[in-house]
């Protein structure tokens, strides 16, 4: 049995300082990740600090709008807040859609941040990974890379961040409250975590002995018309082959505003950027008996999208616009030997969740 | 590591627990309660299902030194006495039990279900136990101990 020792943090200071001076020694929030890992010998520790009891267990408005949530906040409170729910619904969608209910009852704000790529080599010791081991080589890139990268990749890690929720944070343009050795800082999400390099063993910007305390939701009034999809290989409790959060606001009947993240394409949460300009100022032709009406959120998802028929100023269908938008976002996307598939699904997942928000601006308006 | 917290009711400590090992390990191999079982060991069948300061977890997940202090509840701990618990029963009378590997995690998360939704829709159901697998039944009697049980729960009060 390897030696670790394991303590419960008092004072975060103090934590910071035990995990900074020590290279074997790791934060431990809920475990669900961490535990999982000792046991498979991905994570090799000689120390554990707890630090789920720290007075990190809040939910609360922040003065000037917006939430400040507490790095120990479960998973399974911070979907059922009320006022994640009303406000920022994408959040809840995400989170609900992870893992499975006796996990969110565990999973801590700051651990599902943190936690690591589900990549089957990654998890396997006995397989070369230059994210576990790095200069061993990357054993996806040749081989079973079905659920792997398509944006953002490099050729010595193709893995994709697993969290659901660090996609719906990254729309909401969250920030990520940290303590370190320094003291205190705010690194905005979209900057947090890394693309691989040639430094896959890497995922976030964060130093050895950053103790992540909150995430703060800006005050965000589009983000009350948000959503979050996410396609995989069964109904329920898998991760997500492709996964997009978005919201949106509809001034005139045009787009004025819209943010796009992707997940399950890349080494972190894929801000859409390209997709999110593209989208700015498209029409939105809501009358009854046109495309936007006939799309429900449920609707299954079909390669290459369904026909349109309104048409918009420019002669294109809304349809035809977010499709475009989805192709701007895609177009530098480079697909290995098995999953060629992930880039018609993220578009078409992005045109569904995009006509899914339209359809309930029209119907609100 | 000595770890002390309260089981199904009594306050019980445990010696020479390796800090890495898990909850489940500790309650089957050092405390004689079998009941949550271990198959994945990985948060993926829920078959090691308890409660933990109330809400149900997966045990094989949870480090030793995690719930010192704390209060778990076992399969063990939901009968009253002699007498099943209202879940149990419906489990058995409906045939919801095979093999019988998925059940204790399957009651615990049942009766966590119905204590805070006592008359769950059939699509609340399925959300509520998405996290625990079971490979010989089919699901379907599964579904109706749940709804068995929830119909004695609500017709009790
Ligand atoms: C079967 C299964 C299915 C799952 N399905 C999904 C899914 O569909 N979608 C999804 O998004 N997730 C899924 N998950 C992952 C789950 O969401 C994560 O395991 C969980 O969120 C991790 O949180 P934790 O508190 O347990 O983290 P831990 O395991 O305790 O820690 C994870 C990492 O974060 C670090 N850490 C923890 N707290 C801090 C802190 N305050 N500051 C700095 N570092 C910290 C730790 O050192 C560790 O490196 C699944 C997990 C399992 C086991
Ligand atoms: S994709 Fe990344 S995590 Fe997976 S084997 Fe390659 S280097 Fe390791
Ligand atoms: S043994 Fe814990 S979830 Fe399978
Ligand atoms: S009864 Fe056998 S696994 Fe469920």
């Amino acid at each position: 049995m390897r030696p670790l020792e394991y303590r419960r943090a008092e004072d975060p200071r103090r934590a910071v300082t035990a995990v900074a001076g020590r290279p074997g020694a790791m934060f431990l929030g809920a475990g669900t990740n961490l535990v999982d890992h000792l046991k498979l010998g991905v994570a090799r520790p000689d120390l554990l600090v707890d630090v789920s009891h720290l007075p990190y267990d809040k939910i609360e408005p922040r003065p000037g709008g917006g939430l400040r949530i507490g790095a120990a906040v479960r998973n399974s409170d911070l979907a059922a807040h009320p006022l994640v729910r009303q406000h920022y619904p994408v959040l809840a969608q995400a989170l609900l859609s992870g893992a499975s209910p006796q996990l969110r009852n565990l999973a801590t704000t700051a651990g599902n941040l943190l936690q690591r790529t589900r990549c089957p080599y990654f998890q396997d010791v006995t397989t070369p990974c230059n994210k576990r081991e790095p200069g061993t080589g990357c054993s996806a890139l040749e081989g079973y890379n079905r659920e792997h990268a398509v944006l953002g990749a490099s050729e010595h890690c193709v893995a994709v961040h697993p969290s659901d929720m660090a996609v719906a944070l990254t729309v909401l343009d969250a920030e990520v409250r940290v303590l370190g050795s320094g003291g205190e800082r705010t690194i905005p999400i979209t900057e947090l975590y890394r693309l691989p390099g040639d430094r896959p063993d890497r995922d976030t910007v964060l130093k050895h002995g950053d103790l992540i305390t909150a995430v703060d939701l800006p005050g965000l009034p589009m983000a009350a018309h948000s959503a979050y999809r996410k396609v995989r290989e069964r109904a329920s409790y898998a991760f997500a082959l492709v996964s997009v959060a978005a919201a949106v606001q509809v001034r005139d009947g045009a787009i004025t505003d819209a943010r796009v993240a992707f997940g399950g394409l890349a080494h972190k949460p894929w801000r859409a950027y390209r997709a999110e300009e593209a989208l700015r100022g498209v029409r939105v032709s809501a009358a009854p008996g046109d495309t936007l009406a006939e799309a429900t959120t449920a609707a299954p998802i079909a390669a290459g999208g369904a026909a349109s028929t309104g048409e918009n100023a420019g002669g294109t269908s809304t349809v035809e616009d977010l499709r475009a938008a989805a192709d701007a976002e895609l177009a530098d996307a480079r697909p290995l030997a098995h999953n060629a598939f992930k880039i018609p699904m993220a578009r078409n997942t992005f045109v569904a969740v995009l006509r899914g928000l339209l359809r309930e601006e029209g119907a609100t308006r | 590591m000595r770890v002390t917290f309260t089981v199904n009711g009594s306050r019980e400590s445990v010696d020479d627990v390796w800090e890495g090992e898990s909850l489940l390990y500790v309650l089957r191999e050092r405390m004689g309660l079998p009941g949550a079982k271990n198959a994945c060991e990985q948060g993926e069948c829920g078959s090691c299902t308890v409660y933990l300061d109330g809400a149900p977890v997966c045990a094989c997940l949870v480090a030793a030194g995690q719930v010192e202090g704390r209060e778990v509840r076992t399969v063990e701990g939901l009968a009253d006495g002699g007498r099943l618990d209202p879940v149990q029963e419906a489990f058995v009378e409906c045939g919801a039990v095979q093999c019988g590997f998925c059940t204790p995690g399957l009651i615990v998360q049942t009766h966590a279900l119905l204590a805070r939704r006592p008359d769950p829709s059939d699509a609340e159901i399925r959300e509520a136990l998405a996290g625990n697998l079971c490979r010989c039944t089919g699901y379907e009697k599964i579904l109706d101990a749940v709804r068995l049980a929830a119909s004695r729960k609500t017709g009790a009060e």
